[in-house]
């Protein structure tokens, strides 16, 4: 069965995880239109870069904009999930020795006691953004069963990859549990919301440039996200 | 397909068509026949799949529903905190479910989708400005706008302006006589206190063309002559075109694409007419927004800006105080408290707050900011074509409240609103809660407060 979850479908997972983001990139750039979206994207090219760069880069310094300094509690909420969520499989000792052994490289590893702290950091920032959820009227009337279904796909890696490590329970059954469901996160990524893994990137370029070259970008200093 | 006589999926590009809306008293048998219009929904769903591209499906799919996008919308704070007024909310309730529905939707839905395009979002994209992922829902309102003119549902108002811009190339009944003689009626009527006063029309190769919103020629002519004298004490080389003279588009507001294509190419024919060198534009923020900003888009102009270069009045009057072609007396500067009312059209959609501030510290000596402003600032309350409609006057006047405090917040009595929208929906913020406060254009208070010239002053004084 582990032979199974780390060989094929791994190979399946990230296939389909790569093929996936490079059908929406494709499929989000060709869908532009200059006249539609009224923004010309290969007109004023320099001053859509400009707009383009200074839109994602304000929002991913944290306080960075108006809006995150109006929310700083689910601010924090929103950089902790999302650091630890990206760093931690990347750098996670137990990844990297597979690195290693099936392909002959690996990246600086984390420290057993930092892993397990940002997998709780993770864990935990999710059960809040799930009682803001309950909580806030303004938020429950947008959500949506999916929306817990998503945050549960892309927490579920982290707790069984902690059960697994800690041997909480059947090793064996946890950490084939742990491949799936990471495995079902990739796959998850370009087929729901998750895609914003690469469409914040495009979204928040394109508004970029909608602002840098028609909204004002021409005439000040850039929009003062 | 049941169509109304009045309530229709047709433009209004005839007189006839034209006199038959204006003649239904506030739009009671026109609302009357919406009720019972059908909705092709073939066509809805085709001008979807052809229209609702990458960005827009984007920006549907991958909203967080985070609601942080609640706090950012005016409507949301004024109807205390209603979770029905949070932008993302509105935007999935329409035009998500729309697409979902691939276009299958009833008569009731359009409803529905009419008053929240219309009478809940005013398309100050200031949402735009909070939402992580960059979602505007003031874009997306603006395309589902599209969509509800191209059913049929539309406001009564908006309907009867959009068939003005194409019947007159103005918002109004005005024709090319009408406004010319009110040029030549401003020019002689001051001329006396202001001896060499013109309005020229259609001079060929100026400096500067001018343009303005219909409601300066029908309701406020003398907008017009102040323009003029403050051009002429400026030394400007201007003139007004005989055609192609209005800025504004209620056709925008409407989401009558067509007619907005219409409206904006002839103020480009008078560009390509008379070959001057800049245009500038009166106190209008929409007006700006529309021919200037989305107008080339419109028109197919490939390089996304006007034939000539731009310019909003605050732009002009920035340049004319700052190089000394425009002098205030400093003893007749405004001593009281001032606050500035800034326009989403075009300062947080087009960055000229810092004009803005500029003309201020030339004329005010106790400016005082609202908060939050520049960029950032709310919308009066009125924007998007709301002021001008009877059926969501109630909404209306509910949103304005958050324009209400913030001003109240800054002490001032004075409120300087350089936008014909902002104007009237801060005119009628006093006259519903009477906070005892004041508002201004730019040009009678630079009139009030300009150094004149020796040699222009009258010659008997
Ligand atoms: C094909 C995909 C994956 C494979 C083959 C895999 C494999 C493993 C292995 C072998 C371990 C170590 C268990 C140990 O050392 O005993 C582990 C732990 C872990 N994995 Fe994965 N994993 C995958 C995907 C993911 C993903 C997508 C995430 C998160 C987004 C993730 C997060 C974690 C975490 C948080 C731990 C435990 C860390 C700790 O508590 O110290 N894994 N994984
Ligand atoms: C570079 C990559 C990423 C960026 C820039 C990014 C950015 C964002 C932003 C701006 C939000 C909205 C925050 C909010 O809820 O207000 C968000 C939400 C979210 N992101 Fe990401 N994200 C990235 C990658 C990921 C990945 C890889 C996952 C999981 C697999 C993920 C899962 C989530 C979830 C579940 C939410 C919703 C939180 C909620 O329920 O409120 N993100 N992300
Ligand atoms: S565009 Fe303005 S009015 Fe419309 S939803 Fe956004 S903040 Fe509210
Ligand atoms: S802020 Fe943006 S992502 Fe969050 S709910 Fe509003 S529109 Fe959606
Ligand atoms: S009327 Fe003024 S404040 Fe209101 S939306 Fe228009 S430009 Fe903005």
């Amino acid at each position: 069965m582990y032979e199974l979850v780390t060989g094929p479908l791994a190979w399946l997972a990230f296939g389909i995880f790569f093929i996936g983001l490079l059908y929406r990139l494709v499929w989000y750039i060709r869908g532009l239109n200059w006249q539609m979206d009224r923004v010309t994207y290969s007109k004023n090219v320099a001053y859509g870069i400009r707009g383009a760069l200074r839109s994602i880069f304000f929002w991913l310094v944290p306080f960075g904009t108006h809006g995150w300094r109006f929310y700083p509690g689910f601010t924090i909420l929103v950089f902790v999930f999302h650091i630890c969520l990206l760093a931690t499989p990347v750098f996670l000792m137990g990844h990297n020795v597979l690195l290693l052994e099936r392909f002959g490289f690996s990246l600086p590893t984390l420290t057993e006691g930092m892993a397990d702290i940002m997998t709780l950091a993770v864990i935990v920032a999710a059960i809040f953004i799930i009682l803001r959820r309950i909580a806030l009227p303004e938020v429950r009337i947008i959500t949506k069963p999916y929306d817990f279904l998503v945050l549960a796909i892309a927490v579920a890696p982290f707790l069984t990859g902690f059960l697994a490590y800690h041997q909480v329970g059947n090793y064996d059954f946890w950490i084939v549990v742990h491949v799936l469901c990471g495995e079902i996160m990739l796959v998850a990524i370009p087929f729901t919301k998750l895609s914003h893994f690469l469409l914040f990137f495009l979204s928040r370029a394109q508004l970029g440039m909608d602002f840098g070259i028609k909204r004002g970008g021409m005439k000040n200093k850039g929009m003062a996200w | 397909m049941p169509e109304g006589i009045l309530c229709n999926k047709q433009v209004v590009d005839t007189k006839e068509k034209l006199n038959a809306l204006l003649a239904d008293k506030s739009g009671k048998q026109y609302y009357a026949e919406m009720k019972a219009l059908d909705i092709d929904s073939k066509a809805l769903w085709a001008t979807l799949e052809k229209t609702c591209k990458s960005r827009l499906r984007t920006w549907l799919e991958i909203c967080a529903h985070c609601g942080m996008c609640a706090d950012s919308c005016f409507f949301y704070l004024a109807n205390d905190k209603d979770p029905k007024q949070v932008p993302s909310y509105k935007i999935q309730s329409t035009l998500g479910e729309m697409v979902k529905r691939k276009g299958e939707v009833d008569n009731d839905f359009m409803h529905m989708v009419m008053d929240t395009a219309w009478s809940k979002c005013s398309c100050c994209n200031r949402c735009a400005t909070y939402c992580p992922f960059g979602i505007d829902m003031g874009v997306m309102f603006g395309y589902v706008r599209g969509l509800c003119f191209s059913q049929g549902f539309v406001p009564w108002e908006l309907k009867i302006g959009s068939g003005m811009h194409r019947i007159y190339n103005a918002q109004m009944d005005i024709t090319t006589e009408d406004w010319v003689d009110t040029c030549e009626w401003m020019a002689e009527e001051y001329e006396e206190d202001w001896p060499g006063l013109e309005i020229p029309v259609d001079k060929e190769n100026a400096d500067i063309i001018y343009t303005v919103n219909a409601r300066e020629p029908k309701h406020y002519p003398e907008d017009l002559a102040e323009a003029a004298i403050l051009f002429h004490l400026a030394g400007e080389n201007w003139t007004v075109p005989s055609q192609g003279w209005e800025e504004t588009s209620l056709a925008m507001f409407a989401g009558d694409w067509g007619a907005c294509k219409i409206q904006v190419e002839s103020v480009y024919a008078a560009m390509d007419r008379l070959k001057p060198k800049r245009m500038v534009v009166t106190e209008c923020g929409h007006a700006y927004r529309a021919t200037v900003l989305e107008g080339p888009y419109w028109a197919g102009l490939k390089s996304g800006k006007t034939p000539i270069e731009s310019f909003h009045y605050v732009e002009w009057v920035a340049e004319a105080l700052r190089t000394g072609k425009l002098k205030i007396d400093p003893a007749k500067r405004i001593k009281e408290p001032v606050t500035y009312q800034d326009s989403c059209n075009y300062v947080r959609n087009a960055g000229l707050g810092d004009c803005a501030r500029e003309i201020m510290s030339y004329i005010a000596e106790d400016f005082r900011e609202m908060r939050p402003c520049k960029e950032h600032n709310f919308c009066c309350g009125g924007g998007g074509g709301l002021n001008g409609i009877g059926l969501y006057r109630q909404a209306r006047n509910i949103g304005l409240t958050v324009k209400r405090d913030q001003i109240l917040a800054t002490g001032a009595k004075l409120v300087v609103a350089p936008c014909h929208n902002c104007w009237d929906a801060i005119r009628d913020l006093e006259e519903v809660y009477k906070i005892g406060i004041r508002w201004s254009f730019l040009k009678p208070l630079l009139l009030s407060m300009v150094e004149v010239p020796e040699h222009l002053k009258p010659k008997d004084e």
